[in-house]
């Protein structure tokens, strides 16, 4: 048995067991998803620590065929590009689970639905098996609906649940449909993604086929991801949902989508990958620029976050639509580093939330004084998603500019989305931090109660420790990822003018952004 | 001479008089029980015929058991059993004769075990009447009950109008080729393929089968008689008059004319995606769970479509598999339906209101048979989809036609609307406000057993669909 049949057994197993357990007993269950995602998350730090870098191929691999006559199987295994994403997935999960404090009514079927999502969504990034890729995918987004429902908050928490359900269900659904022609176009008859690979390789799908599939797969992922302009889901959609659940999803199952992109697309559509870069470019600085503008006309700090979470996934795109080496590692950077950075935010307005009944901005102020941890934490997560450096952001959107701007023809791309990143970030990230943070402090919330004893603090302590470890070291992660997004930017033919530049320098030994910037 | 094939048929059938025969000498009380023994006495032949069905032809080859009658035999066999749990539970509602209600399901069920081993126009006409006789009789069941009353009505003239097109179809076929029998017939179908009065024979019986399964635009009786009909009626009504539909259906389109069938690639699309779409938007503003559910029957009838417009052995595998998941997830839901609505008059959606509360297992089985039903992992649903989805684009890349893109697309179209109404469903379980009776429901011993095969079967088809696609294959590898 593999370790990462482990990491994400131990949670879906823990969902089975709940079943069984009486409801009223609320100690009981509160303990059992607990001590669940802590193993599943000390064996993916294990794992992390054991991964051994620059090793071909992948690691930890697990077979057990499943339907044999369609070539699925359960096919596990980790390489550089979703070894960390899977560190911070378990993390993020153990995270999510510990701010469950927040549910007060049918506990074990909510309970029930977060194991479930946990273990499906360290599934997906551990399947190396397309139909199981997907079919994790799935159920881990179906608890996603019915969480936003039953326990979600604010007036508009029905439409909110209808609009997230069908929105991102026709994205998956579309992916779907380009999953499935990927598959029969190939003509390999498996679902495996290294043989597919391998098949690829040798059988190219004609032109004609890859610009039928990209599209599918690029705008099916993109509404799971919130690609502009199939964003409006997810501001309304996370600030309706409990905060465990928009943890987990803005943080974890988002990323889906683009690992996706990177995992399947780029090695196997590559003709269309490089048509449709130029477009996707474009397209993400919607992401960043426009959602960014809208972030800053947000009232309700949780409104704001989630429009910042869609913006940072510009950067994402802006590193994919490089496709370099140094863009797409990038990118990696940034899927990992926002998993822990929208985790953090949502849990700390959850917290706030739960404290004050609000999270107008207008009505909530001085909070720094009256909950210094929290307010802290809430300050840091704010540096963090303005690029601060130090943090695990910053080193991921260092490299995904360096990245874009040696395709010469994301030149403006890259300008204009400097300018997002720099000035609109900050700008409403800052000023939120004032209305919330500082000022006097309104007379009713003169009581309210910082998180106070080592549990409580626990969720954010490690989320913040994790921003702060990847953004010291992020070697740590580059080291790993490169390697592989060399191996996947080889079956992807470079650019013609990109190519230049990949030539003049020698990227397999990234160790830092700082040796990368003086290697440009 | 094989009678020895049909025995099968024979042990139902004398199943059905024992039931009719018993309610003379049964007291009015004790006959629920009857229900329990024709349930044994059904599993025993299930039990006791698996895998030792023998192979061949009966009557000159108007009967025939091969690959995908046995796996039709068994697939009605195990609907029915479930049926009559359900109608078990139900009797209390039916005021007169449940004796005879047994009897009358199990006459259905060899009607549809004809049905699956019908290889002539004569024995497909018969079996067909055979069921829709006896569901005339039990949609009409409840005589005290005006709906149930006009259900039956409407389904009688309708019925009997879709016979009257079959039969003049059969009589057209038959007056050009002068053949019957479906081998017969797709020896000499190619020469008749331009003749128009074998050609519209042809369609006339497919639009009697099209009114079995419910397909557009023959549907029009099914959210009526749905709605009206006794529940354990509804139930095997949407599930096993239906697959009865399909397997007719696959035998007429591929074993009696493939000839023909391969031209009308562009009409089956169509009846298909239009029968997704007509079904999955009607049921949008429904508020009662029985109408609800037959405007999603029509949604399925459009989907299980998809494997026979594509012609394909992989499409047909993927028809049969997705009915081999429909029937536990279907027979869920109108278990629950059942229970939950035994004693109110109206079946809306309202009174789902805190089930929940009341019974967490109903509560749990309708949930789950609403995601099965929308096609979502990791239940039965989703595989099917998913085995439809293959074969339509698989179809869509050998032969180069885009209509069958369209239909891919259609049936994506139709699987995110139905998900607003099934959430629907879901909602009303848990949260909708002002329940007015929170009372525990009690259930029975059989009635959570029932439950537990569908739950079961739910998570099974959609968790290891090995089994169920094997058998699938094998049964389509009967058709040519």
């Amino acid at each position: 048995m593999s370790i990462l049949t482990y990491i994400l057994g131990w949670p879906l197993l823990a969902a089975l067991a709940l079943v069984f357990v009486p409801r009223n007993y609320r100690v009981i269950i509160r303990a059992v998803a607990l001590l669940a995602t802590f193993i599943s998350m000390l064996l993916a730090i294990k794992m992390f620590c054991q991964f051994v870098t620059g090793h071909a191929g992948y690691q930890f691999e697990q077979q057990i065929p499943w339907v044999e006559s369609l070539g699925i199987s359960y096919h596990v295994g980790v390489d550089g590009i979703n070894v960390g994403l899977i560190l911070m997935g378990a993390i993020v999960a153990f995270a999510a689970t510990c701010c469950s404090f927040e549910i007060q009514s049918r506990e074990k079927e909510f309970y029930i639905l977060l194991l479930v999502m946990s273990g499906g969504i360290l599934g997906a990034f551990a399947s190396l098996d397309l139909f199981c890729f997907y079919f994790l995918h799935e159920l881990a987004l179906v608890p996603t609906f019915i969480m936003i429902g039953v326990w979600g908050r604010g007036e508009r928490k029905n439409y909110a649940t209808f609009q997230i359900t069908l929105y991102l269900s026709v994205g998956a659904l579309i992916a779907l449909i380009g999953l499935i022609a990927l598959y029969l176009q190939s003509g390999a008859n498996t679902f495996d993604i290294p043989k597919l690979i391998e098949y690829v390789q040798a059988h190219p799908l004609a032109a004609k086929a890859q610009n039928f599939i990209f599209p599918l797969l690029l705008f099916g992922f993109g509404i799971l991801v919130s690609l502009w302009p199939f964003h409006t889901w997810a501001p309304l959609g996370y600030s309706s949902a409990p905060s465990p659940t928009a943890m987990l999803h803005a943080g974890v199952l988002k990323k889906f989508g683009l690992y996706g992109l990177i995992r399947i697309a780029l090695p196997l559509l590559p003709l269309a990958a490089q048509s449709w870069m130029q477009i996707l470019a474009w397209l993400c600085l919607g992401n960043i620029l426009y959602v960014g503008w809208v972030a800053m006309r947000q009232k309700d700090l949780n409104l704001l976050i989630g429009n910042s979470s869609v913006a940072h996934m510009g950067f994402i795109f802006l590193g994919i639509a490089s496709l370099n080496l140094i863009g797409v590692t990038g990118a990696v950077l940034i899927m990992v580093a926002h998993g822990f950075l929208a985790a953090l935010t949502f849990a700390l307005s959850g917290y706030i939330y739960q404290q004050t009944g609000t999270l107008e901005m207008s009505r909530l102020g001085g909070l720094c004084r009256k909950l210094p941890f929290i307010g802290t934490a809430l300050l840091m997560a704010a540096m963090a998603g303005c690029g601060l450096p130090g943090f695990a952001n910053f080193v991921g959107e260092v490299t995904v500019f360096f990245g874009a701007w040696s395709q010469p023809s994301l030149h403006v791309v890259t300008v204009l989305a400097v300018w997002g990143a720099l000035l609109i970030g900050a700008l409403y990230m800052l000023r939120a931090m004032r209305h919330v943070l500082h000022g006097p402090v309104p007379e009713k919330w003169s009581g309210i109660p910082d998180a106070s004893n080592v549990w409580r603090k626990l969720p954010y302590a490690l989320l913040l420790a994790s921003l702060l470890v990847f953004g010291c070291f992020p070697r740590l992660l580059t080291e790993k990822i490169t390697p592989d997004v060399k191996k996947i930017m080889g079956l992807t033919a470079p650019a013609p003018i990109g190519n230049k530049m990949m030539a003049q320098t020698d990227l397999s030994n990234i160790r830092n952004p700082q040796s990368a910037i003086r290697n440009q | 001479m094989n009678a020895s094939l049909m025995n099968l048929e024979i042990w139902v059938v004398g199943l059905g008089l024992v039931l009719m025969l018993a309610d003379v000498f049964m007291p009015a009380e004790r006959r629920r029980f009857l229900a329990y023994g024709a349930i044994a006495a059904l599993t025993t032949m299930l039990v006791i015929n698996w895998g030792h069905e023998t192979v061949g032809t009966a009557f000159n080859g108007m009967f025939v058991q091969d690959g995908l009658a046995i796996f039709f035999k068994r697939f009605f066999l195990v609907a029915a059993i479930l049926v009559l749990f359900l109608s078990a539970e139900f009797s209390d509602r039916l005021a007169t004769g449940i004796s005879e209600y047994y009897s009358l399901i199990v006459f259905a069920l060899s009607g549809m075990l004809f049905a699956a081993s019908a290889n002539n126009f004569a024995m497909l006409f018969v079996a067909v009447e055979l069921i829709t006789v006896t569901f005339y009789v039990l949609v009409s069941f409840q005589r005290n009950r005006l709906v149930s009353l006009e259900a039956g009505v409407k389904y009688l003239i309708l019925g009997a109008l879709s016979s009257a097109f079959m039969v003049f179809g059969i009589a057209l076929v038959w007056g050009t080729t002068g053949k019957l029998d479906f081998g017969e017939l797709a020896a000499v179908a190619a020469q008749f393929a331009d003749n128009k009065i074998f050609l519209l024979g042809v369609l006339l019986v497919l639009v009697g089968l099209g009114f079995k399964i419910a397909a557009f635009p023959f549907q029009i009786w099914a959210p009526d008689v749905y709605q009206g009909a006794p529940t354990p009626t509804t139930a095997f009504l949407a599930i096993g008059s239906k697959a009865a539909g399909f397997v007719l259906l696959l035998r007429v389109l591929f074993t009696a004319i493939p000839g023909v069938t391969a031209h009308w690639t562009n009409p089956l699309i169509l009846i298909s995606g239009f029968t997704i779409l007509y079904g999955n938007l009607c049921a949008i503003p429904q508020q009662n769970l029985k109408r609800l559910l037959g405007y999603s029957s029509i949604a399925h009838a459009g989907y299980l479509l998809l494997g026979v417009a594509a012609l394909s052995a992989s499409g047909q595998a993927a028809t049969l598999y997705y009915l081999g998941g429909y029937l536990f997830t279907v027979l869920g839901a109108f278990t629950v339906i059942g229970l939950v609505m035994r004693h109110l008059e109206n079946e809306d959606l309202s009174a789902l209101g805190g089930l929940n509360q009341r019974s967490p297992l109903l509560a749990t089985t309708l949930t789950l048979a609403m995601v099965s039903l929308a096609g979502l992992p990791p239940l039965a649903g989703f595989f099917g989809k998913f085995l439809l989805l293959k074969a339509v684009i698989q179809q869509a890349q050998v032969t180069a036609n885009h209509g069958y893109y369209c239909l891919a697309f259609t049936a994506l179209a139709g699987v995110v609307i139905s998900l607003y109404y099934y959430f629907g469903v879901i909602r009303a379980i848990y949260w909708s406000k002002g329940a007015a009776d929170l009372s525990p429901i009690a259930l029975s011993g059989p009635a959570k057993f029932t439950l537990a095969i569908c739950i079961a079967g739910m998570f099974w088809f959609g968790l290891f669909p090995n089994t169920l696609l094997h058998l699938a294959t094998e049964a389509v590898t009967a058709l040519k």
